[in-house]
């Protein structure tokens, strides 16, 4: 099948939906790729890179769209676009069903099968596929760097010859995709940063990537569906401001992330927090688009206010086009790794596979959109944490002590009962014994653990002292006892001298170096 | 020879075996261990050999030639990897020594004892004879475990613990009979319990699987000691006590090792069975643990080059591909290049206790980088990248985390803690507990799927 790969029509948009590595390995899939002239230059991708990576160049998009049976895009199809989607052809882009829903009906009207890469389940198994995620870590990071930007100070703290310079302090809200990358990105420059989320099981997640995790003295989980945040109680949301209210009177940067599925942004940051700020602090919120979380902020635009720069942009992925259409096509590469199962060069939407039903839209002129509720979640559920209690080692080791104890009275019993009944000669051995054991008991422990193999092939070799009893039966005069002692001896002597040879041969090999 | 003189030779053998086993102590010291071995022995030998009831020389330099030239053919050619099949083998041959001189000393009536040292004396020879044929069959059957040649499966059978339970009871009864009846017609319990024990040892060993070979073998390696001690009260000779001694404690220190490193009863070891217990927490908690991501060689091999200290923690699976030399040449190369690299051995990794160790030597590896779990455990957080090659159950964070699963309370190395993980296995398949790993599904591991020695030399290429 012909995939084509046109050029984003979004004004603005830098990105593009394919990379050289994805191309290749399509080809490996069986798949023929075209590129529409100049659809990576944004992104860096010149169209001989897409010639070397063995994709033909077509002029005119027209030309790509009707030839293609496979588009691969990054935003959804403008509508003169959508035109080309008739029946046969497949569409694979962000897409957006909820917010596009006419256009949806359109491309359904016409025959043509639609994945959409927002709608790829959140599940583990998917995650290699999930574009969101992909290009929310890329809106994190670039929103430090914004920050970084527009603030007039070092991220970390410095001691110069001509003073000390404080690290800044960086609030990062909401601790998903985007939140984690931010306080990354942000403590690798050296930052003090602090991350608040509803959901205090990331805490674990934001103290990896070096954030201090702050949370309102409240119970109430706020995981929902899917890994998402859900709406939380009146009094928590007030805990919560009060948190951010007092945060935001010492925080240089605050970098909003707050979003809940199919619901505006939720106003976390007021008037007076960013009055409280102070003058040439930074916020960049993340959730511009969905009406952001700062009451302050504007769509797409710069702002400064009350001394405060409101950075309000909404195409954070496409101001880093190259990084982004990398991981994009990567994506786009593990979700053909489903879709083409066969390496033949077609694909198959196979609504078997939970993955390509949740990402399918419209299959052959059906709405399929939305997609039944994965079974699996992508966080273990919470219940599961409660259950682990650290195995408890305490009563286990007194047991043990009392044990060792009683097995020292067992032992004395016994041999006062052996010494009770047994004659002279054979508790002058039994001393040996016991005595023999006790020295080895005392040497052994001292053995190295990286020395064990060796220890064992010499014991091995040692144990086959037996060799002395044989000695002394081989001379006797019955011929049974002779063979009995021969065959001993041979075992033995097999033993003696494979046993040593082997440990000359392990020790000889341990080296310092 | 004067008895006196004899003696006096077979008090320096045992301070020479004494040493012996001392000097494993250190690397430095072990090579002169070794020596202090083989002098003991040949001071035993030698001085037995001028004992006055010692006849048909022709015959033991015969059997003594023929002996040391298999044993030595054995040494020089076994491969590292084989070295568990090896030392199972010569377990066996101590406890079939130990069956055939009690059975020469039941039979020679050169001694007359009477009383109460006739009685001690024909338990001494029941019970040599006991535990010679338990070692015997048990290391037979754990040689062929772990040379492949029979599954490595625990054997089940029905009503086990009773059948143990029975063939005691019958032992103990044989073990009366033979005592109580004289002459010849001791002969019959005799041989009777005699393959009770060999059965026994079939048995015991078939039950227990393949992860707990260190455990079994360091427990017949402590029984092969008490067949040469028990050996030693029917001969009356206190150097087969000493020695016999001195080698049972090493296996039972050897056991107690192994069963601390599984967090594990060794009873329960013992009896067999592991994992037959249903664990809920495997069956709800593996539903839910999402897809490994692979990697590649090449990639792994730009991963390591960026890093900065690599900690590798080799399990059986490196023996198995033979990956050893590999891993060793991957190892120079990055060293190298200026990246710490050092390993971490889990007491029960591989088949037996130090196997990983004999392995990492024989490939050249300085035994100054090769640490055990305690020394290395609280570096992982520090460490760039750890590569586990064919390990699972040592490794599984659910030991940590799941107090139901069968592997609770085992101590593990903590690779999880370090920033990356990249899990070298031939695929998704569990462990020899039949746990899931959680560690395969962590955020920060990579599966390097294959062979561990072609994926190992994969990496070695991309490090160029």
């Amino acid at each position: 099948m012909n995939i084509g790969i046109p050029k984003e029509l979004r004004p603005g948009e830098k990105r593009v939906a394919g990379s050289p590595k994805l191309l290749e390995k399509l080809k490996k899939l069986g798949f023929e790729i075209s590129v529409e002239s100049g659809a990576g230059a944004e992104a860096n991708i010149s169209d001989q890179d897409w010639i070397d990576a063995g994709a033909s160049i077509v002029e005119s998009a027209d030309e790509l769209w009707q030839q293609s049976d496979i588009i691969i895009k990054v935003n959804p199809p403008h509508d003169d676009e959508a035109g080309h989607l008739t029946k046969g052809k497949t569409l694979i882009s962000f897409f957006w069903p909820a917010q596009n829903e006419s256009l949806m009906k359109t491309i359904a009207s016409q025959g043509a099968n639609v994945l959409s890469m927002d709608c790829v389940p959140r599940i583990s198994r998917a995650q290699k596929l999930d574009a969101l995620s992909s290009m929310a870590n890329i809106a994190g990071y670039r929103a430090v760097i914004e920050a970084g930007n527009n603030f007039g100070h070092f991220f970390t703290g410095q001691i110069t010859a001509a003073g000390k310079v404080p690290p800044a302090k960086v609030l990062v809200i909401g601790a998903g995709v985007a939140g984690l990358s931010a306080i990354g990105c942000a403590s690798s420059l050296g930052a003090i940063v602090r991350a608040f989320d509803t959901r205090p099981e990331v805490a674990d997640q934001v103290k990896s990537m070096g954030g201090e995790f702050i949370y309102p003295d409240i119970e109430e989980d706020g995981a929902g569906e899917g890994g998402y945040a859900k709406v939380m109680s009146k009094e928590f949301i007030e805990a919560e401001m009060a948190l951010f209210a007092e945060q935001a009177k010492e925080i240089d940067i605050i970098i909003t992330t707050a979003l809940i599925p199919g619901k505006p942004a939720p106003k976390l940051i007021t008037a007076e927090m960013v009055q409280s700020m102070k003058a040439g602090s930074v916020i960049v919120d993340l959730a511009a688009e969905q009406g952001g979380n700062c009451e302050l902020t504007e769509k797409d635009k710069l702002v400064k206010k009350h001394g405060v720069t409101l950075v309000g942009y909404t195409d954070f992925p496409s101001r880093m086009s190259g990084q982004a259409s990398h991981l994009y096509a990567n994506n786009i590469g593990h979700l053909f790794d489903e879709l083409c199962p066969e390496k033949n060069g077609k694909i198959e939407l196979n609504f078997e596979d939970e993955v390509i039903r949740g990402t399918t839209v419209i299959k052959e002129g059906e709405i399929t959109w939305p997609a039944p509720a994965p079974k699996l979640s992508a966080a273990p559920p919470a219940e599961k944490k409660e259950a682990v209690i650290p195995p408890v080692t305490e009563p286990e080791k007194s047991g043990k002590r009392s044990g060792s104890l009683l097995g020292i009275l067992i032992v004395a019993v016994l041999i006062l009962g052996v010494g009770s009944v047994a004659p002279e000669k054979f508790m002058g051995h039994f001393t040996v014994f016991v005595l023999a054991c006790f020295v080895g008991w005392q040497v052994i422990w001292n053995v190295t653990a990286a020395l064990h193999t060796p220890l064992m092939s010499v014991t091995n070799a040692i144990s086959s002292i037996i060799v002395l009893g044989a000695l002394l039966q081989v001379g006797n005069s019955s011929g049974i006892i002779v063979v009995l002692a021969s065959v001993a001896i041979l075992i033995t002597t097999i033993n003696i001298f494979g046993g040593f040879l082997v440990t000359h041969r392990m020790l000889d090999m341990f080296r310092k170096d | 020879m004067s008895e006196g003189i004899t003696t006096a030779c077979y008090i320096v053998a045992s301070i020479l075996f004494i040493l012996s086993l001392g000097g494993l102590s250190d690397q430095e010291k072990a090579r002169r261990g070794n020596i202090y071995g083989i002098m003991g022995m040949l001071l035993a030998v030698g001085a037995t050999l001028f004992n006055a009831s010692v006849g048909n020389y022709g015959i033991i330099i015969t059997v003594v030639i023929i002996g040391a030239v298999i044993g030595a053919i054995l040494a020089a050619r076994v491969k590292m990897t084989a070295m568990p099949e090896l030392v199972a083998m010569l377990h066996s041959f101590v406890g079939l020594a130990a069956v055939l001189v009690g059975f020469a000393t039941f039979l020679d009536e050169s001694h007359a004892y009477t009383g109460a040292e006739k009685t001690i004396h024909e338990v001494e020879i029941f019970l040599g004879i006991l535990i010679g044929a338990v070692t015997f069959t048990g290391s037979v059957v754990a040689f062929g475990k772990l040379s492949g040649k029979i599954g490595g499966a625990p054997l089940l059978l029905p009503a086990r613990h009773l059948l143990n339970l029975l063939i005691l009871i019958a032992c103990i009864v044989l073990g009366w009979m033979f005592v109580n009846s004289g002459g010849s017609a001791s002969m019959t319990p005799l041989i009777i319990m005699t393959i009770l024990a060999l059965l026994f040892g079939i048995h015991m060993v078939a039950a227990i699987g393949g992860a707990d070979m260190p455990v079994v073998i360091s427990m017949l390696n402590s029984y092969s000691g008490w067949a040469a001690a028990a050996t030693g009260f029917m001969l009356s000779n206190d150097l087969l006590i000493v020695t016999g001694a001195l080698v049972g404690s090493s296996g039972a220190i050897l056991s107690i090792i192994m069963c601390r490193a599984m967090n594990r009863k060794f009873l329960s070891v013992i009896l067999g069975g592991f994992g037959t217990k249903k664990s809920s927490a495997s069956a709800g908690g593996s539903a839910d643990q999402g897809e490994a991501l692979a990697i590649s060689g090449e990639e792994t091999a730009d991963l390591l080059k960026s890093s900065k200290s690599l900690v590798i923690v080799p399990g059986y699976g490196m023996a198995v591909a033979q990956a050893q030399q590999s891993v060793a040449a991957m190892t120079q190369k990055l060293r190298d290049q200026g990246v710490n690299v050092r390993f971490a051995i889990h007491p029960v990794a591989g088949r037996m206790p130090g196997h990983m160790n004999v392995l990492l030597a024989e490939a050249k590896l300085p035994y100054d980088i090769v640490l055990e779990m305690d020394e290395i455990n609280d570096d992982f957080p520090d460490t760039d990248v750890v590569m586990v090659i064919g390990a699972n159950d040592i490794v599984n964070p659910s030991a940590e985390d799941e107090p139901d699963s069968p592997i609770a309370g085992m101590p593990v190395l903590q690779v999880w803690n370090a920033k990356d993980v990249i899990v070298l296995k031939r695929s998704m398949a569990t462990g020899y507990a039949g746990v899931e790993n959680p560690l395969f599904f962590k955020d920060n591991t990579r599966m390097l799927f294959g062979d561990a020695k072609a994926s190992i030399d994969s990496v070695s290429q991309g490090l160029g």
